[in-house]
């Protein structure tokens, strides 16, 4: 089956609607953390996927902003966020506060697949990449799933997830700009070091187009499955005005499929990575 | 609400409009490229006046390079670059698609030469599934520094001429506002035989980072539509209201019912939707619901007692 036949199979409503912010805090110098009321959803929420977010400056940002889980708690029904504030959107989003509520459209996309029979689990997130994968990180845990993840970012003030993802019991490995330790030969190394002491099942990747060149090569060339949550600048986030496109390969051919439809997870070795 | 529901609440004010010859049973249908399948999930395609997916080409095409959207102070700019799947992907999928509802389809149609515009326009205008066709002469993403077939008085009369020679659903040509006079291109539409006049499509535009000093699309200059372009809109539905018979579908920049309204002061018989369901994925229902509430509000009881029918009494002479 072919990437862009997949959402005829999940055919279901997708609502549009407010939730209540029950926290939107800072938790790092460029990083903050928004818990919502998820009790209202219309569908389950999986790792991966992504919710398109009114983040209220209706003059100054336009478009709505893609946030993806960043942890789905199903026992008090809410759903975590943790994002990094950049330009207008994110910015104006800081400025919501606890009892308000902010429009959701979701959610949205194709989450990671994470198999039955998995073991252990290799996660190599770069910066806010760790977003999307910590509620990977999660389910693994719930699923008794045994977890490695690299962590790289800027400084030990991003490395925010790291704690949370030691507490689900998982192997943690940090490497930084400010050690010197995040260039990509450190972390082919450490990769090389997981999977010799490991039977990876699979693995996953966000944040970084260097390091997912270094996890394709890697992982084609040991056989294990990938998959990599791509970020594009969207446009409707429901599959209709092809904005936030990028190519795959499939059956030797190139297609240029939709990152808010068809992804915004991938088979890794599908996806054609730009340098 | 249910279709049975929808019918009995429209039971109070008359929606329905003509759109040169296409009956429509209320005048809010999408923008082409800002309406397509996966929307079903966010909405009821009955609610709809007419169903209008994206843009045609003959041959499935890549499209440009991302990033293809940006956004602006009240709007955004894209540069799609009409990817598509291509004619025949078209008629096998997406036609008998749409038939499932009680909507009419308007195909709308991109290509790179007249000759190309009559043979698409042959081969869906003579399917029984597509109730009408706009004829997208306005793309600005496509090469050639922007240049559209609608730029052009005489190519867009020779264009319309030769597709109603061979077709007679009702023709709908979606103008281009990267003219000098729209009033020329809409007479010239009209005379070639067009049925009614989409206006308009998006204005080209540009946006530089001033950070990286860097074009913000992939494909350096692109179509602004949204919210910042409906004053101009609605100035060309009344200039093109002035100068030809046919009815005016008004596009750009809607983003409630008031909007809408206005449009149809200016002259629209009808309205496209496109950038508001970007922001509200459901804002066709929502312009259409508010299309009604002004119409019980104001005592109006049909849609055509607003259109055209802007006032300009502080001026009247006599
Ligand atoms: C599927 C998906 C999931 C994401 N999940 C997270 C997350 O969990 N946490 C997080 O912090 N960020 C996440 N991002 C990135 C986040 O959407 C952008 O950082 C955000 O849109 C920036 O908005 P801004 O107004 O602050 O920045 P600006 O740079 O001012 O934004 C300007 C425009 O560019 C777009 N844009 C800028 N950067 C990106 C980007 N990386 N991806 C897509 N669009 C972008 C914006 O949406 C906006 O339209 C995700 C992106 C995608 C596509
Ligand atoms: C992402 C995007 C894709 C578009 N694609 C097409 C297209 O394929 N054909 C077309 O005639 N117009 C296309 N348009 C233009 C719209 O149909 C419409 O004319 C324009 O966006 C102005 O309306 P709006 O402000 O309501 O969006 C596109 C617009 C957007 C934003």
């Amino acid at each position: 089956m072919f990437l862009e036949d997949l959402f005829l199979l999940g055919v279901r409503v997708v609502k549009d609607q407010e939730v209540k912010i029950l926290s939107n805090i800072q938790v790092s110098e460029r990083y903050w953390h928004m818990v919502v009321d998820a009790s209202g959803l219309a569908s389950d929420v999986e790792p991966g996927q992504f919710f398109y977010i009114d983040c209220g400056q209706e003059n100054e940002s336009f478009l709505r902003r893609p946030f993806s889980v960043y942890r789905i708690n199903q026992d008090d029904q809410t759903l975590e966020f943790l994002y990094l504030t950049k330009g207008l959107g994110t910015q104006a989003l800081t400025k919501l506060k606890q009892g308000e509520t902010v429009r959701s459209f979701g959610p949205l996309g194709q989450g990671f697949s994470l198999q039955e029979d998995a073991q252990k689990i290799l996660l190599l997130a770069r910066g806010v990449g760790i977003a999307t994968l910590a509620a990977l990180a999660q389910e693994a845990s719930k699923k008794g799933v045994q977890c490695a993840a690299i962590l790289s970012a800027r400084s030990h003030n991003d490395l925010l997830a790291a704690e949370m993802l030691q507490g689900f019991g998982a192997e943690v490995h940090k490497v930084t700009e400010e050690d010197g330790t995040s260039d990509v030969e450190n972390v082919r190394d450490i990769i090389e070091d997981i999977t010799a002491r490991h039977n990876i099942d699979a693995a996953y990747t966000c944040g970084s187009r260097r390091l997912s060149r270094l996890l394709q090569d890697i992982t084609s060339k040991k056989d294990i499955p990938a998959e990599i949550a791509l970020e594009e600048h969207m446009g409707c986030a429901m599959g209709v005005c092809y904005a936030c496109v990028c190519d795959v390969v499939e059956d030797d051919e190139i297609r240029t499929v939709r990152v808010c439809l068809e992804g915004p997870v991938f088979p890794l070795q599908k996806v054609m990575m730009q340098p | 609400m249910s279709t049975l529901e929808q019918k009995s609440a429209n039971q109070g004010c008359h929606l329905r409009v003509n759109i040169g010859g296409l009956e429509l049973k209320n005048p809010i249908m999408p923008a082409s490229g800002a309406f397509g399948e996966s929307m079903e999930k966010v909405l009821d395609f009955n609610h709809l006046g007419a169903v209008l997916p994206k843009s045609i080409t003959k041959y499935p095409r890549k499209g440009n390079d991302t990033p293809r959207v940006c956004e602006v102070p009240a709007g955004m700019i894209n540069s799609i670059g009409i990817q598509s799947k291509g004619l025949q992907y078209y008629l096998k999928n997406i036609v008998p698609y749409y038939q499932q509802y009680d909507t009419p389809l308007i195909a709308s149609i991109s290509a790179d030469s007249v000759e190309e515009f009559v043979e698409m326009a042959d081969i869906l205008g003579n399917n029984p599934g597509v109730d009408a066709l706009e004829l997208n002469i306005s793309c600005p993403n496509l090469k050639g520094d922007g240049l559209a077939f609608g730029m052009d008085a005489d190519v867009t009369y020779e264009l319309t001429k030769k597709v109603r020679g061979i077709t007679d659903v009702p023709l709908f040509n979606k103008l281009t506002p990267n003219v000098t006079r729209i009033q020329d291109i809409a007479l010239a539409s009209e005379e070639g035989g067009a049925d009614a006049l989409t206006v308009v499509n998006t204005f080209l535009a540009m946006s530089i980072n001033v950070h990286t000093w860097k074009p913000e699309l992939g494909n350096v200059m692109g179509g602004i539509s949204g919210p910042g372009v409906k004053p101009i809109i609605v100035r060309m539905i009344y200039q093109v209201y002035q100068a030809s018979k046919l009815p005016i579908i008004g596009c750009g920049g809607v983003m409630n019912g008031e909007d809408a309204i206005e449009m149809m002061l200016a002259g629209a018989s009808a309205v496209q939707v496109g950038t508001a369901s970007f922001i509200k994925p459901a804002a066709m229902l929502d312009v259409l619901e508010e299309i009604k509430s002004y119409m019980q509000q104001y005592g109006i009881n049909d849609i055509y007692d607003i259109i055209g029918k802007v006032h300009f009494n502080q001026y009247e002479e006599g």
